[in-house]
């Protein structure tokens, strides 16, 4: 750790930044109990908003000015942008106030909790050499991004697998910004939002509602072009 | 000549940008479909200067016997389907499919995809091989949804969506190669090159690699269509256009697997205690018996040729995780064949569905009578496919089951009983669609078929008579991959 502010002592930079980490894990648990569309929104945004605060604070620490630039697109395009074009989405197609089967919410947060356990004992023992820094940004990361896999599969609705997704990149950005020095941060968080953008404009054009709304498999076999 | 050869790498980088960017503003389909052969052609033919004219490895290059086989048969394959592409539009176009303005669009595209995959192929860096995956995705996502069929939308969201967890994983692998590296490389841009990695492999945290490998494994596999991340490839196929198809089989899950390729290389040098051959081999098992057995059941002539792409991923990688010179000529040689034979097949696929205005095996019957030209091409093809000789799949499946048998009898068992279960259900389809009575619907079309016979040309002639300068660089490129 190079060059920390005189004011606050290095064990006081590293804990913070690992209490912003642990909030995103928070903030994607959060996410996968919401049973509301425009709640899950609303989560999201608080989860780009604590990723940008995170993000900016490695910049810090880390004297990496260009992260700022992936801080401000967390803050400006992820928090605010995103979310408030989602819940336009979600209220031109009418199901802003409903409620989506999320199918046993306390076996969801099980395994979530399990999936915590598993990503932190993993790379806690992985990256048992690297930097602390990057270690325990690393598996919290992990944890983020296993958590927006668990929520992808848990949803079975367009703007929640979106809402997934992007907590999942999320926690990509965390790890990639916690990887002291990796170059390509900025152009990769750039690439990602521009893939965002996209799929957010997909569902607005094509109004992706829902996938599979129907578990009859006649349906499936309709929509495989394999029908009798 | 370094001079050349520096023009030649970012020449075929520059051409297809430039292409795109053209090709979005003309207005003249058929003006564009001709743009989009000359660029895919000149692409072809900057890879071929570096065949003979090797620059050095740059920051951003890297231009090595491995990667330039990839190279090579990207432009190869582009160029062909660009010309397929061109015959096959005109007729979507008269028949309502597709709209001009789609077309416009559909050609760039088309060039973007081809920016993507040889980004991937020639950068020396880990970060820029990732963003070069993802742009030729995105760009095939677009275009297998250019119908606007709720099918066509299905299918790309699901690729969509699958294919970005795909990529968001591999990110997270590649970030922990970094980590990996940095202790050893220093922070910046110099942990994330092939080059420095390569050459000081024995030196990187082995425990990282190895974590760091499984998450490439899953991230850059789904893109190659591996069991259990293939579930994207069938609809993505099926509802694209046909064009499409070929090159994601015929392209863009080699790239993936060179990817994979790659990583795989970086672990053998160091001191990592996973063995990515066995993952391999295990995954590669796992694609060839889910997709042969899978195949008995399709009633989608383009489904059915997508999960014969699985099956073959599956052989390939199965012969990249056995390894060892023979191994790694087999494997090469197969995905060099099977990117040019499934290629063909989808060409002649791709007519024959216009021909018949149905993709449905049970409508197409009797094509040797009613088409004869599709038809045997169709034969010829599918005959190549499911490796019967004379064609260069029966060449390299031999060589692999051999080759097998010395090292892990078991396998080879395994391996030969695969690949009879996915022949026997290419034969239980496809007699009827090629023999029999024709059935009666049939419309005019105009086959281009000049690609099809360039491609099964060559498959015959390997298959035939390997030329040996083929097999020298393949057993150079073979000892490479270790």
């Amino acid at each position: 750790m190079t060059g920390l502010g005189s004011l606050i002592s290095p064990a006081a930079t590293l804990s913070i930044a690992h209490v912003l980490a642990g909030a995103l894990v928070l903030a994607s648990f959060m996410m996968l109990y919401q049973d509301r569309l425009s709640s899950v929104i609303n989560v999201l945004a608080l989860h780009s908003t604590v990723l940008g605060v995170a993000v900016g604070w490695q910049a810090y620490i880390q004297h990496a000015p260009e992260l700022y630039i992936t801080a401000g697109l967390a803050l400006g395009f992820k928090a605010v942008v995103i979310p408030i074009a989602l819940q336009r989405i979600v209220i031109r197609l009418g199901i802003h106030h409903q409620i989506e089967a999320v199918g046993g919410i306390s076996v969801t947060m099980l395994a979530g909790i399990g999936l915590v356990a598993l990503s932190l004992v993993v790379m806690l023992r992985t990256a048992a050499h690297a930097d602390a820094l990057a270690r325990e940004d690393v598996a919290l990361a992990l944890a983020v991004i296993l958590l927006g896999m668990l929520m992808m599969v848990t949803r079975r609705n367009a703007v929640s697998q979106i809402v997934g997704f992007m907590s999942l990149e999320n926690g990509l950005i965390l790890a990639a910004a916690g990887a002291q020095g990796m170059p390509l941060v900025v152009e990769i968080s750039v690439a990602f939002s521009i893939l965002i953008a996209f799929i957010v404009i997909g569902v607005f054009l094509f109004r992706i509602r829902e996938r599979f709304d129907t578990v009859d498999s006649a349906a499936l076999d309709a929509f495989r072009g394999e029908a009798q | 000549m370094t001079g050349i050869a520096y023009d030649a790498v970012i020449a075929t980088i520059a051409i297809p940008t430039l292409a795109a960017l053209i090709l979005a503003v003309v207005p003249s389909w058929r003006l564009a479909a001709g743009i989009n052969v000359g660029a895919t052609f000149l692409t072809l033919a900057a890879s071929t200067v570096l065949l003979r004219y090797r620059p050095v490895p740059t920051e951003l290059f890297l231009i090595d016997d491995l990667n330039i086989v990839f190279l090579l048969l990207n432009g190869f394959v582009g160029f062909t389907t660009s010309m397929f592409s061109a015959s096959y539009i005109a007729h979507e176009l008269q028949t309502g499919h597709l709209t001009p303005r789609y077309l416009r669009f559909y050609h760039a595209m088309y060039q973007v995809m081809m920016v993507g995959m040889n980004l991937a192929l020639i950068t020396n860096n880990l970060g820029l091989m990732w963003f070069g995956v993802e742009l030729a995705t995105l760009s095939t996502v677009m275009m297998v949804g250019i119908y606007r069929t709720p099918a066509s939308i299905e299918a790309s969201w699901k690729y969509l969506i699958l294919g970005s967890v795909g990529i968001a994983l591999a990110l997270f692998g590649t970030i922990l190669i970094y980590l990996a590296a940095k202790p050893v490389l220093g922070v910046g841009m110099g942990a994330m090159q092939w080059t420095n990695l390569l050459h000081r492999a024995a030196e990187l945290d082995p425990a990282m690699l190895n974590v760091g490998f499984i998450f490439l494994l899953i991230g850059y596999g789904t893109k190659a269509g591996l069991v259990p991340m293939h579930a994207w490839l069938p609809d993505a196929h099926a509802e694209g256009p046909t064009p499409i198809s070929a090159v994601l089989s015929g392209l863009l899950l080699n790239v993936a697997l060179y990817a994979i390729l790659r990583f795989k290389m970086l672990l053998a040098m160091s001191h990592a205690t996973v063995q990515p051959g066995i993952l391999m081999i295990g995954v590669g098992l796992l694609s060839l018996f889910f997709a042969a057995i899978m195949l008995y059941r399709r009633r989608d002539i383009k489904r059915m040729f997508a999960y014969s792409s699985i099956e073959h991923m599956g052989i390939i990688a199965f012969a990249f995780g056995i390894g060892g010179p023979l191994g790694n000529i087999a494997g090469l040689l197969q995905m060099m064949m099977h990117s040019l034979t499934k290629s063909a097949i989808f060409f002649s696929v791709g007519h024959i569905a216009q021909a018949k205005g149905t993709q449905k095996i049970a409508a197409i019957t009797g094509l040797t009578k009613s088409h004869p030209l599709l038809g045997w091409t169709l034969v010829a093809g599918v005959a190549a496919i499911a490796g019967l000789p004379p064609f260069g799949i029966f060449t390299s499946e031999f060589l692999l089951i051999t080759s097998t048998f010395a090292r892990a009898p078991l396998l080879a068992v395994l391996l030969g009983f695969g690949i009879l279960l996915a022949f026997g259900a290419l034969l239980m389809r496809m007699t009827s669609v090629c023999f029999g009575e024709p059935s009666e619907v049939s419309y005019p079309i105009t086959a281009s078929s000049i690609s099809i016979f360039l491609h099964l040309g060559i498959v015959l002639l390997v298959g035939l008579a390997m030329p040996a300068f083929l097999y020298a660089w393949f057993a150079h490129v073979a000892t490479l991959l270790g």
